[in-house]
């Protein structure tokens, strides 16, 4: 069950961190994880799996915000151990320095390394816990500015323009106080939603999942105990039916497939009153991670029609329409449908007024793309596009081209109606009144519509 | 500690270029050493994070290690822990040094803050310098017995450490017998999990050539060891959790009412968000129910969500781990998968590993139900911009052909692959058309119409190729253009790379040569005249061959190249039985991921603790077996007091009443009662004689073994019945075994479904114990397995001793027994041999 080596690499292969904890491992090691995973050629696949076996090394990579967190052993361990102990790596080290980057890395590697060391002891996993972690850590993290938005947390979305939303709460080092020494009690509760959907070219639900995570990030003092109320008809497992059986389900309430919860987190009420409570760690964590096959309705329909116009000329049409209410808003949405490969050229044309919007047809890949900043609930929007071919089609133009998919974004919004009734903090006192934040947001996993 | 990144390939413009930075950097260090201003430390913290720096960029800063360790006379913690990674990287290439350093965090850990007492300890442990080591004993073994249990922690790592640099003074200083006892008391979660681990591998290692360590190794899976960790195993991190749960795989549970015992106190840890806590579960309640069909099946069914739950809620890198383990599950019992198959679904933006196991997946749970949808997905992917991808598809398509009898649907979506005009398409689909026709030759004329329209031109890919020109001689009369087809190609043979192509091609003209002589004598001709002209080997022999064969009379040519063909009713399969159970047994590890046993992987000293250890099977029987070792089966009779019974735990309270209905439906509970009837049922079966009080008569008169008939007359075998609890601790047996005369020998057969069900010792070990027939001992692998069992009488203390060798590739086995009391050894030997007999059944 234990580890040789464990280090992280830039997107360039440099070395950013490097710990060897067995010596077992011959010299070169971070090279030859790079070579392999850069010009990954096997069985047909072109992406490295985050598994491989050289010259009886193993090397299980994840890669976080861009950078390559690898482990290395000679062990035959369990896989699931070390990628979940790579990602918690990723984790305790985003809680201390805020941001995830190779800038913050390199500033604090002092830091990092006093990390490393009392996370694993000669390969063996001593604790991941961040609140653990704080009697043994002495360095002050130097924070580092977030250059950009941070792709790999759901959370990051908040910090955009959001006026409801303290937005410096997910870069913020559970060590670091703010400035004026002291720090704010607040406490974070989001509840992320994937969907996965997929269309029928004549429009209906193939498949349809909710893959959702209550995520939490406390910044109590005294380790308060804390209260969280869901819906009350809220239920877990479908029975006996098969989890794909769409007929009506009987009365309204939210029916989970299955989830799962973080260590911390005690059931003693759940079953009479669907609460669950927890003395939450510093950091990071899921609280709940949970899985819906439920019907439900899908955000956005989508529409498209490809028509030939003449020998070497087609049209594609696609129509969105946001069917949440209006008082919500989608953003960040982004439309790709691959157009056939003898494409040669296309023109665009968007509706009369249309603002924040681009589109752009990627020749290499012959990919149509669209972008909308946002989309208010109700909203209907078309895109019609002109294509060019350098060569005569034959055959049914739907089978070359398509399927469209959308990639966007919606915060205070989630699908599944699971809710966060209450949030209860053990009272310390009558004038302790943390900042609570429950914050909902959906995102597409993958949504597909077939043409 | 070790050095962090030694170099850096890509030093930065502003990187100093070394000397006098250094001695400048010696200089202030100097001068801040004696220093006992304000505000010295934080000069101090800057001018060490430089240092450091320098060094983690490569640039040689040893010559300042004097003023490091001068300077870090300190209470500041922060810069003791950077004196301590500059100190570590240094001391091992430099004796001096490392003197000066052994002496440094020797005093270090006699400081009264435990934090740096456990960091100087760590650090002296991690010096790896083999002459040294004597310096290592004492802290090592205060650090043992400290009041602090983050220093405990560090010194049962550092013992392991020391193990590791020089294991004899580890063990002369009798540190493993000090884990043991830690492994056993402390109160701290962490100290009592690394004790676990240093002794793994302490003994895992001593093993080879201590018996003492073996059979201390095997103490640690005996019940009371099990249990103790078992019952708290809450309180250990999760990471700790697995590694006793992988402890609990290899335990050997005394009956059914143990293995429930366990499942249920585990049931929870399903639950758990750690993708590794839950397959380390499900490892163990896959191997704990092996010989028992029914509640294994059950258990299929309780993990299923769980870890679908697991592949959608991680990053892909984690998904991909548990969908590996699923696919392994999905291809052993695809039925229990058949109605989730839409699970198996790829997405647009998966990765094409995780892609390509749910192809596989799909394939293998698509039947009668759900094929049609399934194809109907599979063939959307046909389209798919990821080229490999569609093709994994269309071959995925081209399996489920194969697989069903049912057949009409898919040919005619393999047929319209052809039509979609998309080279790799065709291709793929070419090569499937052709194993369709040799397992269904019945499809024949559908096919055949559409490979026609094809032109050859088109098809470029070897493997695609050589099966249109298989196609093409198989067929000959029924593609009118087949001879000129051929020819054509065969006027390029010149320009075609391939060898097997030109084979096929010789071949092909063959088969249409008999078919259609006049139109094909040219083609073959030059064919023939081409290939002993080739440069390649085969294709120059083959065409030698063909020639001389025509040469000899061509009606024997015709019965040797195209003699009538049999449909191929089974393709045969790529890996065989005993791998893929091997790999199995090997639940959540890389064999899993990699699909290959450890031993194709990784060599013998790396393969973990999944490896049953083969040398215990000569263990307890030598002579020298001392007394103190732990038997198993002395503790039978607490069994209740050792495990909590599930009601005291509160935190299992929700077992069956918090989670609602995913959690109480596949109760193991209910069905506990059920099994350990048939156990009952299943014992008394093969001993005759009396039928325990619990059958029902219903039940008796199906066997036709009514109460009545009880008393009646004996059958020949004396009356046998075993204890099912009997006890026998190893010294006994081999002092017996030495002792007392060989009875009988019998050699027998092993039905296939038990040599199937034997990988490992283990399962026929479980099986026998269900009959109450014991294991003592058991070694080998695969083919060669040796057991020795023990059974006792029910009613009184007389014991039967076997020796069973199992060759699994001959399928039989040699049994030896040898018995207190002669006059019954025969009727014991029926009893094993009946025993045995049923193993494997479901």
């Amino acid at each position: 069950m234990m580890i040789s080596q464990f280090f992280v690499l830039s997107q360039r292969g440099d070395n950013i961190v490097f710990r060897d904890y067995r010596a077992e491992v011959p010299k070169g090691s971070t090279e030859t994880f790079f070579r392999k995973v850069k010009f990954w050629k096997e069985d047909g696949n072109s992406e490295a799996p985050p598994i491989f076996n050289v010259d009886g090394v193993n090397y299980f990579h994840v890669k976080v915000v861009g950078l390559y967190f690898v482990a290395t052993t000679r062990v035959n361990v369990s896989p699931s151990l070390v990628l979940e102990l790579l990602q918690r790596i990723a984790r305790v080290i985003k809680d201390y320095l805020g941001v995830l980057n190779e800038d913050s890395f390199r500033k604090n590697f002092v830091l990092v390394y006093e990390l490393l060391d009392e996370v694993i002891d000669f390969g063996y996993v001593q604790t991941t816990s961040t609140e653990v972690l704080k009697s043994y850590i002495f360095n002050e993290p130097i924070v580092v500015a977030p250059a950009r938005l941070q792709p790999i947390d759901p959370a990051a979305i908040f910090t955009q323009g959001a006026k409801r939303m303290p937005g410096t709460a997910v870069t913020k080092s559970v060590v670091a106080n703010d400035p004026g020494g002291r720090r704010r009690e607040e406490i974070f509760v989001d509840i992320i939603e994937k969907i996965s959907v997929t269309f029928s070219s004549s429009g209906y639900i193939l498949t349809s999942e909710i893959d959702g995570t209550i995520q939490m990030k406390s910044y109590l003092s005294g380790n308060p105990e804390i209260r969280l109320a869901l819906n009350e008809d809220l239920n877990i497992g479908r029975g006996g039916r098969s989890v794909y059986d769409y007929r009506s389900s009987s009365g309204s309430g939210v029916i989970l497939d299955d989830c799962n919860f973080h260590e911390s987190v005690r059931l003693d009420s759940f079953d009479s009153d669907r609460t669950l409570s927890l003395v939450p760690p510093d950091g990071e964590f899921p609280v709940m991670n949970y899985r819906m096959t439920q019907e439900f309705k899908p955000p956005f329909h989508v529409n498209t029609l490809i028509e030939e116009a003449g020998r070497l000329k087609a049209e594609v049409i696609i129509k969105i329409r946001a069917e949440f209410p209006s008082d919500i808003i989608a953003n960040t949405i982004t439309v790709q449908m691959p157009l056939p490969n003898y494409t040669s050229r296309a023109s665009f044309e968007l509706e009369l007024g249309a603002a924040g919007q681009r589109t752009d047809f990627k020749e290499s890949s012959k990919m149509l793309e669209w972008n909308l900043k946002k989309i208010v609930g109700g909203a209907e929007h078309t895109l019609r596009a002109k294509l060019t071919f350098s060569q005569e089609f034959h055959g049914n133009i739907t089978k070359e081209a398509g399927p469209v998919s959308m990639t966007f974004t919606i915060p205070m919004y989630n699908v599944s109606k699971l809710q966060v009734k209450y949030l209860q903090i053990a009272k310390k006192s009558s004038s302790y009144n943390p900042y609570r934040w429950v914050r909902y947001v959906t995102q597409a996993n993958s949504y597909v519509a077939r043409i | 500690m070790a050095p962090p990144a030694a170099s850096q390939r890509y030093p930065s413009p502003s990187q100093p270029s070394g000397k006098s930075e250094v001695s400048d950097l010696k200089t202030q260090l100097r001068q801040l050493a004696g220093s006992r201003a304000p505000g010295v430390d934080d000069s101090k913290r800057d001018l060490y994070k430089k240092v450091i720096s320098y060094m983690t960029i490569g640039i040689d800063v040893s010559s300042v290690f004097g003023e490091m360790v001068m300077c870090s006379a300190t209470s500041d913690i922060v810069l003791k822990k950077m004196c301590y990674l500059y100190v570590g990287n240094y001391a091992k290439g430099n004796p001096d040094l490392s003197l000066l350093t052994i002496n440094f965090l020797q005093r270090d850990c006699k400081d009264e803050d435990p934090m740096i007492r456990g960091l100087a300890l760590r650090s002296l442990c991690s010096l790896r310098v083999p002459n040294l080591v004597e310096y290592l004993v004492g802290p090592l073994g205060s650090g043992l017995k400290d009041n602090n249990s983050y220093v405990r922690t560090i010194a049962v790592t550092g013992v392991l450490k020391l193990y590791h640099i020089s294991d004899s003074t580890c063990i002369d200083a009798d540190f493993p017998a000090t884990l043991k006892s830690l492994m056993l008391h402390d109160s701290d979660a962490q100290v009592v999990a690394n004790c676990l681990s240093a002794l793994q591998e302490i003994w895992s290692l001593e093993a080879s050539h201590s018996e003492e360590a073996c059979r201390e190794k095997e103490s640690l899976l005996s019940k009371p060891v099990i249990y103790y960790f078992l019952n708290r195993i809450k309180e250990f991190s999760e990471w700790a959790q697995c590694l006793i749960l992988e402890l609990a795989v290899k335990y050997v549970p005394s009956d059914s009412n143990d293995i429930f015992d366990i499942m249920n106190l585990l049931e929870d840890r399903l639950q758990h968000a750690n993708g590794a806590v839950v397959l380390a579960t499900v490892k163990v309640f896959l191997q704990l129910t092996l010989s028992m069909t029914d509640i294994h099946q059950q258990v299929y069914e309780r993990i299923k969500s769980p870890l679908l739950t697991l592949v959608s809620s991680g990053s892909p890198e984690q998904s991909y781990a548990i969908l590996s383990h699923l696919h392994l599950l999905v291809v052993r019992a695809p039925f229990i998968f058949a109605a989730d198959y839409k699970h198996f679904y790829c997405q647009y933006n998966e990765p094409s590993y995780v892609k390509k196991l749910k192809l596989e997946m799909l394939t293998a749970v698509a039947n009668e139900s759900n094929t049609y949808e399934i194809v109907t997905e599979l063939c959307e992917y046909a389209a798919n911009v990821d080229i490999a991808i569609a093709r994994e598809s269309i071959r995925a398509v081209g399996k489920i052909a194969l697989q069903q009898y049912d057949v009409n649907a898919i040919v005619d979506r393999l047929l319209q692959f052809l039509e979609m005009e998309k080279d790799y398409v065709t291709a793929e689909t070419l090569v499937l058309v052709k194993d369709l026709l040799r397992k269904y030759p019945q499809w024949s004329h559908d096919c055949i119409s559409v490979v026609g329209g094809i032109s050859s031109k088109n098809i470029q890919e070897p493997k695609a190729k050589a099966a249109l020109i298989w196609m093409l001689g198989e067929y000959a009369q029924d593609m009118s253009d087949a001879p000129y087809v051929l020819e054509n190609l065969i006027e390029n043979w010149e320009e075609e790379h391939s060898a097997e192509v030109r084979l096929h091609l010789l071949t092909a003209a063959m088969k249409c040569f008999f078919k259609r002589a006049p139109e094909t004598q040219k083609a073959l001709g030059t064919a023939l005249a081409a290939g002993i002209a080739d440069f390649h080997q085969d294709v120059h022999d083959r065409a030698l061959f063909y020639y001389r064969v025509l040469q000899y009379d061509v009606h024997v040519a015709e019965r040797v190249v195209s003699p009538p063909k049999q449909a191929v009713s089974v393709f045969a399969d790529t890996q065989s039985s005993e791998i893929k159970d091997r790999i199995f047994d090997e639940f959540n590890s890389l064999s899993v991921i990699y699909q290959k046993p450890s031993y194709m992987f990784t060599d013998k000293e790396h393969r973990g603790p999944f490896e049953f250890s083969d040398e215990l099977g000569n263990i307890p029987i030598t002579p020298e077996a001392s007394s103190d070792i732990v038997p198993a089966q002395q503790y039978e009779a607490n069994d209740k007091d050792l495990l909590l019974s599930i009601d005291e735990k509160d935190d299992n309270k929700g077992l069956s009443n918090n989670n609602g209905s995913a959690y109480t439906a596949p109760s193991l509970e209910s069905s506990s009662n059920i099994t350990s009837q048939m156990q009952e049922l299943a014992i008394s079966g093969p001993a005759i004689s009396a039928v325990t009080p619990q059958t029902s008569f219903g039940f008796d008169d199906l066997l036709g073994l009514g109460l009545s008939t009880a008393p009646a007359p004996t059958p020949s075998p004396p009356l046998l019945k075993l204890n099912p609890r009997a006890a026998l601790d190893p010294g006994a047996f081999q002092q017996k075994w030495r002792q007392l005369p060989l009875s009988l020998t019998q050699e027998c057969s092993v039905n296939p479904q038990g040599i199937a069900a034997l990988t490992v010792p283990q399962s026929l070990i479980r099986h026998m114990q269900s009959h109450s027939i014991h294991c003592i001992a058991s070694g080998g692998q695969s083919p060669n397995f040796k057991f020795f069992f023990f059974a006792q009488k029910e009613s009184e203390p007389s014991n039967y001793l076997a020796e069973c060798i199992i060759n699994t590739s001959s399928a039989k086995a040699q049994i030896k027994v040898k018995a207190d009391e002669q006059s019954t050894s025969q009727a014991f030997a029926t009893i094993f041999e009946t025993a045995l007999s049923k193993f494997g059944m479901p």
